[in-house]
């Protein structure tokens, strides 16, 4: 190849630009709208500065209990990351080797990633409404006595996050695992290692960079669902479903602070998970040599 | 695979249980729901409940006059293919551009660290919330918006342009903003796999840029356009919350029929609208499918 760039890429390099001025312009717009002055309204021009609306939000005056739906938010998604990675993790390494019905489960798996998700909603929220009436008929008194629903946070919320979540984590465990080389694991095996060894020693600390990357999808990916868990959330909604539902009534900057805390959050996230992956990374590169010592 | 040494002591544990966590999931939360909404769509309904028994009200019900109307389209049929619309133009604006994107990080960006840090800063938004991103484009797009007032400041128009939010225009745009991410990463992942020297070959062989791009570039990167073309449209296809937030809750869509039903409780045919979005859906992925084996691309 020649050195000198092609004209081709100073055109492709503009059209790469505008494309992140895109991605990101509207995002910055109302981070900037959210320190509105307590007079400004919802576009510019921006009528002094102030932390009125955060204030705001964070009394919770006017609108619902945000600072409750931020914390159901937080305890799901953490709760849908650990399993995200724990269930993804172990699904992943059953795919290495040949199972029965393996040609299937990956069938659902990338199934439930593409049928439609207010169909899944709906298909969680029926069963669970089966599952109450099955148990207010035939359940033992001392089980359903003052049963209202079984569904919930944590149990139809927790199962339609993890619909969602777990195919984006078995495909990053897919991608792991095909990059990786399998002669460090012969290694291992051929010095006598036990597969729990094996994977304890050898796989586990070369794939846990790109692990925390499951962990950040399974969280941020909770964090900001709404399709799925329109239907089968329960009573108490989480943080993005209020949000969804002040886009219509709120006409205050205090959506746009609520949009600025929201995702200061995932940012928060995100920074954490590339910062741990870069940590993770320089560790094997300092350690490499001395993989098997302890 | 070679078994370990001692196989007394390493059992080792079978591939099925691994997966048998992840397996219950997807059974009781996916599979199980979805036959729950097969179900319910042939039982019967009134104001206050659904009632077990098998009819097909539901569906008889949702094409009713389909038929006698012709050629005039009945709502159901008229929701379709407004939404089919919607994916046609998400599905080529997306493509067009995520494939110039995801073209310039491969081919042009030389080195890897460079490329990757660029598609990070693709993917980012990716993790942050939809709903924020959509509102986002209101104070850019409102009747006094940014835009409106720099077209009205410069005297290009007199008064403000009302189809720019809550319209086809906006929903659109929306889809474009949250989903061109679904084309780049797969047909980045394709183009990262095309052997550099096949396109120093082509240069010494005398092949234009286009030439290349055209006899080479796209028939290697075909995997990767078709995953992300079955994401995007399946996305337009059921989505409800886009259509929703940046039409003004006034456009209609396959997915916005099944919320509406669901809104009114009517269990029984929202299920059975379900059943059709989800037949619709599936078709266009046998289609799709046919073209590419997903699995070996990942």
């Amino acid at each position: 190849m020649t050195e000198r760039r092609p004209a081709a890429f100073y055109w492709l390099a503009a059209f790469f630009a505008l494309f992140v001025l895109f991605l990101y312009g509207p995002m910055i717009v109302i981070f900037v709208l959210s320190f509105q002055g307590p007079q400004g309204g919802l576009t510019f021009p921006l009528n002094g500065v102030s932390l009125h609306w955060f204030e705001k939000l964070w009394r919770g005056g006017g609108i619902v209990d945000i600072g409750g739906a931020f914390m159901r938010s937080l305890k799901l998604g953490g709760v849908v990351m650990v399993l995200t990675v724990l269930l993804s993790l172990s699904a992943g390494l059953a795919f290495r080797k040949r199972f029965r019905g393996s040609d299937l489960l990956f069938f659902v798996t990338v199934a439930s990633l593409i049928v439609p998700s207010i169909v899944t909603s709906l298909g969680i929220a029926l069963e669970f409404r089966l599952l109450d009436d099955f148990l207010k008929a035939w359940g033992p008194a001392w089980l359903v006595g003052g049963l209202t629903t079984t569904m919930g946070l944590f149990t139809s919320g927790l199962g339609a996050h993890l619909s969602w979540t777990l195919p984006f984590g078995l495909l990053v465990m897919f991608a792991i695992f095909n990059r990786f080389d399998h002669r460090y694991e012969e290694a291992a095996r051929d010095l006598g290692a036990t597969p729990w060894q094996t994977l304890r020693h050898v796989i586990l600390p070369i794939i846990l960079p790109s692990v925390v990357g499951v962990g950040l999808f399974g969280f941020t990916l909770s964090w900001d669902e709404i399709a799925r868990s329109s239907q089968a959330i329960g009573e108490r909604n989480s943080l993005p479903m209020e949000l969804q539902a002040l886009t219509t009534t709120v006409t205050t900057p205090e959506i746009y602070a609520l949009g600025t805390a929201t995702t200061g959050v995932s940012f928060l996230v995100i920074a954490l998970a590339l910062a741990a992956i870069t940590f993770l990374r320089a560790r094997q590169a300092r350690h490499g040599s001395d993989a098997g010592q302890a | 695979m070679p078994t370990p040494a001692s196989p007394a002591k390493t059992q080792v544990i079978p591939g099925w249980l691994q997966a048998m966590p992840f397996a219950l999931v997807f059974l009781l939360f996916f599979v199980l729901p979805l036959c729950f909404v097969i179900m319910v769509s042939f039982w019967d309904y009134n104001e206050y409940a659904m009632l077990p028994g098998f009819t097909t009200r539901s569906y008889t019900e949702t094409f009713e006059g389909c038929w006698d109307q012709l050629p005039e389209l009945c709502t159901i049929l008229k929701t379709y293919v407004s939404t089919a619309k919607f994916c046609l133009i998400v599905w080529v604006a997306t493509l067009l551009i995520g494939f110039t994107v995801a073209y310039f990080l491969a081919f042009h960006v030389r080195s890897l660290t460079m490329q990757m840090v660029l598609f990070l800063i693709c993917t980012i938004p990716f993790w942050t919330s939809n709903v924020i991103r959509m509102i986002s484009w209101i104070p850019l797009l409102g009747r006094n918006g940014l835009i409106n007032q720099t077209l009205v400041n410069a005297h290009v128009i007199d008064t403000p342009l009302e189809w720019l939010l809550f319209s086809q225009f906006s929903v659109a745009l929306a889809f474009i903003h949250l989903f061109t991410f679904f084309m780049v990463v797969p047909i980045f992942n394709s183009m990262m796999r095309i052997d550099k020297t096949l396109v120093e070959a082509a240069y010494d062989a005398g092949a234009s840029g286009w030439q290349t791009l055209w006899n080479l570039i796209i028939p290697l990167s075909k995997p990767g356009i078709v995953i992300g073309s079955i994401f995007v449209v399946t996305i337009v296809m059921g989505d409800f919350i886009t259509f929703g937030v940046m039409g003004g809750q006034q456009i209609a869509s396959a997915g916005k029929i099944v919320e509406t039903r669901l809104n009114a409780l009517q269990f029984p045919p929202a299920a059975a609208n379900a059943v059709i979005l989800l037949a619709v859906t599936l078709l266009i992925i046998v289609v799709l499918n046919r073209i590419v084996d997903v699995r070996k691309e990942l």
